[in-house]
């Protein structure tokens, strides 16, 4: 090109600018423990926050007692949580009982949370339909096909809106590896085109099993990736509970009041294995790249903040960690007592009214099942 | 009762599910202001409004999607897939998703979503329109595959279809749509899910068809009947579930039988009736089972259709061939 040449639009400019609304990642703990926020910070009682570090130690309890759990062989797949307790719990906590949940399998600290029994998720886990049958009406079982329960979150939350249902939402989580799935698009489009009330997480914890967030897209943030479709976005520090929390409230505020979908990427890490089916970290990342983020963890620095009010001991967490392992050890226990599953329940799930080939398969079946 | 064509008769069964349940919602690509591509919703957005009967951003997986979500808010959806070649991108939808979430909830949800979609060939529509798709659907527990043959069948079916608990798989044949008419009562009427239709009766042959290959096998009876070969025709109508009661019925009477299907050969609604008449009734059985089907290429451009899709002539000669054997 001649020298002094302008070109009709500048490519590079924009390419180089767009992701500067999502610089500044939602913060109002930094990592060392700092109130980077205190005025958001204040509108939280003591009370609030003993129970935001005890839902986070609950979950990390959960996480290593299903870690032994899975040693002992005494679950299926399951998706270790570690790291995520901020993401999840200051999530899951900004909804209500009514507000419909579409988790994928990492999020069954949220199903709990929002209405189910642990081990109920035990049991989803050994691969128990009773695992599918929540005492919350108000959610689906964790969705395995990835993206899957974005474009069901776009039919939740448009029948809540022809449903005429009041401060309702829908509400569904994925990783980062799901935003390049194409039902991902198609779920926040399509809530967007409908301007029906639902909140998309992404919880970006760094890695799709071995594949990293930067290979997934060229985008430099997954939350810019919201403004395609005409719906805001924010990008919030996924290891800062408070933070996490205080925007999936303004979410949910937000959607609630008719003004349509929000997305929410939370900046967090997967401590752990993708699942507890053999998955090895050390094949594709470093003890380098995981260190800063260990440090970062989402317990220690709310275990400063609440040190330094003095509402918080080691003490005291230690025996919570205590009780909440005899309550894992009880719903493993009521679990493995759950029924043996029968193949004639099987084919009578299969269809409302079962056809004539299914009929004569249950009678089957059921004559096996009766010796 | 009114003469009316197949795609009629659709638009009047769907104009009753509507007007019965304030809970049916029609949605996809077109099928508001447009009345559909086909205009097999035609008058139906203007007459229930924009809030049952509307548009959906154009993604076929997000219309699935879209379907289960208002299932789990209480709705009973009829969304419709522009044309069956376009179910691939709905395939978890229909196949991963819809046709397992009443047993993967135990039996305690429902999701009585009927997907309608127009298929078949023979009227030249663009690549990847007409496919015969259906064997992809029947191989699927939990999920129904119907699909009439004539106008009185299409509005008693998508009754039910939308009626039914579970989820439904409606097909339209696209050559049907508009060259046939029949009488059509006015008011509502069902015909059932699962159940096959004698649509001649015969003594000598039974033929086994679906949707447009009826009236191939049809056309064949007529031709052998010149030849004193009296066949029996039976229309499947569900191809999932197959009523098999019906079939071993009629070849308890006739010994002899036909299995016929537009789609290709390995694609095999006609290999599971074969497979099940030879289970259960092959000592009544006088002659090996006969098949007639599209050859096992990909599906033909569409100058060559006609070439490729089976016709009476290959149905009366199939027959000829068993009924001499």
């Amino acid at each position: 090109m001649a020298n002094g040449s302008k070109q009709i639009v500048d490519f590079a400019k924009i390419k180089a600018t767009m992701a500067d609304p999502y610089k500044h990642p939602v913060q109002v703990i930094d990592r060392e423990g700092k109130v980077v926020d205190p005025d958001t910070l204040a509108k939280y009682s003591d009370d609030q926050l003993v129970d935001f570090m005890k839902k986070m130690v609950w979950e990390r309890t959960l996480h290593e007692q299903t870690m032994n759990f899975s040693r002992q062989g005494r679950l299926g797949f399951y998706a270790p949580t570690a790291g995520e307790e901020a993401s999840e719990m200051g999530s899951v906590t900004a909804f209500k009982e009514n507000d419909f949940l579409l988790p994928a399998y990492r999020d069954l600290p949220q199903m709990i949370q929002h209405g189910t029994t642990v081990a109920k998720g035990f049991l989803w886990s050994k691969g128990h339909v009773q695992g599918n049958q929540h005492e919350n009406p108000n959610m689906l079982f964790p969705q395995i096909i990835i993206g899957a329960q974005y474009v069901e979150t776009a039919g939740v939350a448009l029948g809540i809106k022809k449903n005429g249902d009041e401060d309702r939402v829908a509400f569904v989580y994925t990783g980062d590896g799901g935003t390049s799935q194409g039902d991902w698009y198609e779920g926040v489009n399509f809530t967007s085109a409908f301007q029906a009330p639902a909140v998309f997480f992404v919880q970006n914890n760094g890695w799709a099993i071995s594949v990293p967030r930067y290979k997934q897209t060229g985008a430099e943030t997954l939350a810019q990736k919201a403004v395609a479709m005409g719906v805001p976005s924010v990008q919030v520090d996924g290891m800062d509970i408070v933070a996490v929390h205080e925007v999936s409230k303004a979410a949910r505020d937000f959607a609630a009041a008719g003004n349509g979908p929000v997305v929410i990427e939370t900046l967090t890490y997967r401590y752990g294995a993708h699942s507890s089916a053999g998955d090895d970290p050390s094949r594709y990342r470093t003890k380098e790249e995981e260190k800063p983020w260990f440090d970062a963890d989402p317990l220690i620095r709310m275990r400063k903040v609440l040190t330094d009010k003095g509402v918080w001991s080691q003490d005291q967490e230690d025996k919570l960690v205590d009780e909440y392992k005899d309550e894992f050890k009880e719903a493993m226990k009521e679990a493995e007592a759950a029924p043996a599953q029968k193949v004639s329940d099987f084919l009578k799930w299969t269809y409302n009214v079962p056809t004539p080939a299914v009929k004569k398969q249950i009678a089957e079946f059921e004559a096996k099942e009766s010796k | 009762m009114a003469k009316m064509t197949y795609i009629k008769a659709i638009t009047s069964g769907l104009d009753q599910v509507l007007n019965d349940d304030p809970k049916t919602l029609i949605f996809g690509e077109d099928v508001g202001k447009n009345g559909g591509v086909f205009r097999t919703t035609v008058g139906l957005q203007d007459k229930y409004g924009e809030d049952r009967v509307f548009d959906t951003p154009l993604a076929e997986s997000g219309i699935l999607g879209l379907a289960i979500g208002l299932s789990l808010t209480g709705w009973r959806p009829i969304p419709e897939i522009q044309f069956m070649g376009f179910t691939f991108e709905a395939m978890d939808g229909i196949v991963g998703q819809l046709a397992r979430d009443h047993y993967r909830f135990g039996g305690q949800k429902n999701f009585p979503v009927t997907v309608r979609t127009p298929f078949g060939g023979g009227t030249h529509t663009a690549e990847m329109h007409a496919d015969n798709l259906e064997n992809y659907f029947t191989s699927t527990p939990g999920l129904r595959v119907v699909t009439p043959a004539n106008p009185y069948d299409a509005k008693g079916l998508i009754i039910s279809a939308v009626e039914s608990d579970d989820p439904v798989l409606f097909m339209e044949n696209l050559k049907l749509y508009r060259s046939m008419k029949d009488e059509v009562p006015d008011e509502k009427y069902t015909v059932p899910l699962d159940s096959a239709k004698v649509v001649r009766e015969g003594t000598d042959i039974t033929i086994v068809a679906y949707s447009a290959e009826v009236n191939e096998s049809l056309t064949a009876a007529d031709a052998l009947a010149k030849d004193n070969i009296s066949a029996e025709v039976i229309d499947l109508r569900s191809l999932s579930p197959i009523d098999t009661d019906t079939i071993f019925a009629s070849v308890d009477k006739t010994h002899k039988v036909v299995v016929v299907q537009e789609a290709q050969r390995m694609a095999g609604v006609g290999a599971v009736v074969a497979s099940d008449i030879a289970e259960e009734k092959i000592m009544s059985l006088d002659a090996p089972i006969g098949r007639v089907a599209a050859p096992d290429s990909i599906y033909p451009f569409a100058q060559a259709e006609n070439d490729w899709i089976p016709n009476a002539d290959d149905i009366e000669a199939k027959a000829r061939e068993i009924f001499n054997y």
